[in-house]
């Protein structure tokens, strides 16, 4: 059943009519005083340096982070039913949890090893 | 709460279900709508309040009275703030892209509501002639509707940082996201062991399980790591790189202003009410009464419409936790950050759940069935033998790891050699206290100069490495 | 037709139009933020038949993480604002791509229908909990997910790998 789901649909909804309202007041009820400096990006009052589209480039440790991030977190969401379901999955699923948990650690120590978690 | 009943607790069966403890059969849906009407009323009001107490706190800190004009002790400052901003002029920069500039706000905004939905204020008690919990709703999944709450709420940063078109912005909001990213991890594996303890996912089955034993006593370290992820989570000090002003102008908010900034830090703020109360559901037992209060009058002070009352306190006191770190600590550097969330967090975190898995399936028989008993309480061998081991590895652990890092510091400590030759990199370098300079010899021969300074560099190379040697 | 009905309409329409949207639009970031739409919708279908679990598993995972994973990938490269009319594919790509995309689901009704179409599920008494989710993982399929936990490993390992060869050509470039 769903039912229990509509509440929350109800906060979310209060949650982005403030939220809107809000802006929609602040648009009409604010100045309008426009001039071409406010439209340029903001670098502490100089002129903003010129970069190559999409910023330029961007360091792929990034990537690294949201990659090492999708593994534990697949991780973690198979040891949440793990958890709820503990007392009555018995000896065997801890043997297994401890097996795959072991399996994605080595992963994580490799890539500890060779710097993949390292930021300078 | 009498010793039997803590080791009960500690021992404790698990509930037979994973399903909400807490009964909506008689809550129609305007009961609700006015229930999330009051939700959201709470947590406008306390917004406003932890702001000015925030300030107020702070200024008392740093020895300054913090804001005291704008109506009394200066509680109207925060309206103050909020109508100084409204009618700011709202700017959107020529590059940005309108549409996703103007959304991210809001779902930053938005997304931190959402996750009160599930919070338990209270029991059970009667409005407007029916009889229901002082909940929103409750779902088998509640505190994982919280986290994946939390896991969109992130959009609003990286959203906002990319569209606003300028550099900063854009670099900002990526080591925001990936900021906080890196620590849901960590706050996520916490909160397994809670589950390991209660069986459930559901925060008011959750809350019933503590009706004995407060979780922050057994699942202490899980306690530890989640107030640490928590103020890593909200983007607060110490962990606040979002806005290191120095480094980012401003992060992933540069360019906003008005009532779209406002949005963020009002997402910012509720962030920290939504973390605190779930702190306070899953290690503080929600809304019970401490202890010694739930005995007067067997359990008078935990019915009904107290809860509200002691779960408001608790909440507090974690918000104070978080100013008085403001307060106190100075800003971690982003690696350093990046390094205790990922290379230590993570995988003790790992341990802990591997740990308490093993106590838990000890206590519940997986391991073999005898008892011993101390005094009045009767243990189960497999348990006592689990956590000896626990406690013996993670004190040898402890142990090598200290080992090493003496030895580290130690070999950092390299005596200066006593003899140097001042002209050996390049460019003349002075003695230190206590050092010898090597003359270095001019062979004056006439074609064999050059020779002659050759071997002699190489005696001063062999006499530098013996030195270092 | 109950509510419920009009509810898993509603959402599945949302879901097929966000996904057209996410394969058609011009801005290459409104893309990924339609493929968002799109996958948090399909979450909001498990929800609406009942199975909360796995819906907010695909909030968590999907949403949470695999589109981040997509936003940082454009970042990385160019993420620019505005439409580009250089990565539009030409007319007679998305006219085969119309057609293939048709015919495939022409064809998986034509072979799903027969089979499934008959079954009905009463929605009012869940059959599954995270109970019964668990007891299955780690009972019945107990090999795919050890195998999973190799798969990740692999994942990891050649995420790693290849941002380190990027990083070598970056560096000697």
């Amino acid at each position: 059943m769903s039912a229990p789901y509509v509440p929350v649909l109800f906060m979310l909804a209060l949650g982005f009519g403030f939220a809107a309202l809000s802006v929609f007041t602040s648009l009409v009820v604010g100045p309008k005083r426009y001039n071409r400096a406010k439209l340029e990006a903001y670098e502490c009052g100089i002129q903003p340096t010129p970069q190559a589209a999409g910023g330029g480039r961007v360091p792929i440790k990034y990537y690294l982070t949201a990659m090492l991030f999708i593994v534990f977190d697949i991780e973690s969401v198979f040891l949440y039913p793990f958890a709820v379901a503990f007392n009555k999955l018995g000896l065997f699923a801890l043997v297994e949890m401890v097996l795959f948990i072991l399996t994605v650690f080595v992963a994580y120590a490799y890539v500890w090893r060779r710097g993949g978690l390292d930021w300078d | 709460m009498t010793l039997s009943s803590a080791a009960y607790g500690l021992l404790g069966a698990l509930p037979a279900t994973d399903n909400p403890s807490a009964d909506f059969s008689d809550t129609p849906w305007w009961v609700a709508l006015i229930k999330a009407l009051v939700i959201f009323v709470y947590l406008l009001i306390s917004t406003l309040l932890v702001i000015w107490f925030e300030r107020r706190i702070i200024g008392r800190m740093q020895q300054r009275p913090g804001p005291n004009r704008n109506g009394p002790f200066g509680l109207l400052q925060t309206l103050a703030d909020g109508a100084k901003l409204m009618l700011k002029e709202d700017i959107t920069p020529a590059k940005a892209d309108k549409i996703i500039y103007l959304l991210a706000p809001l779902i930053a905004g938005t997304m931190a509501f959402v996750s009160f939905a599930i919070i338990p204020f209270g029991g059970e008690v009667w409005m407007f002639g029916h009889r229901t919990p002082l909940q929103l709703t409750d779902v088998p999944v509640a505190v994982l509707l919280v986290l994946a709450v939390a896991s969109v709420g992130v959009y609003g940063i990286i959203l906002a940082g990319w569209s606003s078109g300028s550099t900063y912005p854009l670099l900002g909001g990526l080591r925001s996201t990936a900021q906080v990213i890196s620590y849901e991890i960590a706050m996520g594996l916490s909160l397994v062991a809670i589950f390991l303890f209660s069986g459930s996912m559901s925060t008011s089955q959750i809350v019933a399980a503590q009706s004995s034993l407060w979780y922050i006593l057994p699942a202490f370290f899980s306690f530890a790591v989640y107030v640490i992820t928590m103020v890593g989570e909200t983007n607060r000090l110490p962990f606040d790189l979002a806005e290191g002003e120095g480094e980012l102008t401003g992060g992933f908010h540069t360019e906003y202003s008005s009532m779209r900034f406002a949005m963020f830090f009002l997402g910012e703020y509720i962030n920290m009410f939504t973390v605190a109360a779930l702190a306070t559901t899953m290690f503080l037992g929600g809304w019970q009464a401490p202890p010694f209060i739930a005995a007067i009058n067997n359990g008078m002070f935990n019915h009904g419409w107290w809860g509200i009352l002691w779960f408001t306190i608790k909440m507090w006191i974690f918000i104070f936790g978080f100013v008085w770190l403001r307060g106190s600590l100075p800003r971690t550097r982003y690696d350093q950050f990046m390094r205790f969330g990922w290379k230590f967090l993570i995988p003790i975190t790992l341990a802990w759940v591997v740990a308490v898995a093993f106590i838990r399936g000890a206590q519940l028989g997986f391991l073999g069935e005898g008892t011993v008993t101390v005094g009045p309480l009767g243990f189960n061998t497999s348990t006592l033998v689990i956590v000896a081991v626990v406690a013996v590895i993670a004190l040898a652990v402890a142990w090598v790891w200290d080992g090493r890092r003496e030895a580290r510091l130690a070999a950092e400590q390299v005596s200066p050699p006593e003899e140097i030759d001042p002209f050996a990199g390049g460019h003349p370098v002075p003695p230190l206290p206590g050092q010898r300079l090597r003359e270095p010899s001019v062979a004056l021969t006439a074609g064999g100069s050059s020779g002659e300074s050759v071997v002699s560099g190489g005696t001063v190379t062999a006499v530098k490495e013996e030195d270092h040697g | 037709m109950t509510i419920r009905d009009i509810v898993f309409v509603v959402v599945g329409v949302i879901t097929a139009l966000s996904g057209l949207l996410a394969v058609s639009t011009r801005h290459v970031v409104h893309a990924a933020l339609w493929l968002l739409v799109c996958l948090g919708s399909l979450a909001g279908c498990y929800i609406v038949l009942g199975q909360e679990l796995v819906g907010i598993v695909q909030l968590l995972v999907y949403v949470g993480a695999i589109v981040v994973l997509v936003l940082f990938a454009l970042m990385l490269t160019r993420a620019p604002i505005g439409p580009q009319p250089d990565v539009d594919a030409p007319a007679w790509q998305r006219l085969a791509a119309t057609l293939l995309g048709a015919a495939t689901t022409v064809l998986l009704a034509l072979t799903a229908l027969p089979v499934v179409g008959r079954e009905q599920v009463d929605l009012d008494t869940p059959v599954v909990s995270t109970q019964q989710i668990a007891s299955g993982i780690f009972g019945t399929w107990v090999w795919p997910f050890e195998l999973l936990s190799v798969l990740l490993l692999v994942a990891l390992v050649g995420a790693f790998a290849v941002s380190r060869t990027v990083l070598r050509r970056r560096s000697r470039s």
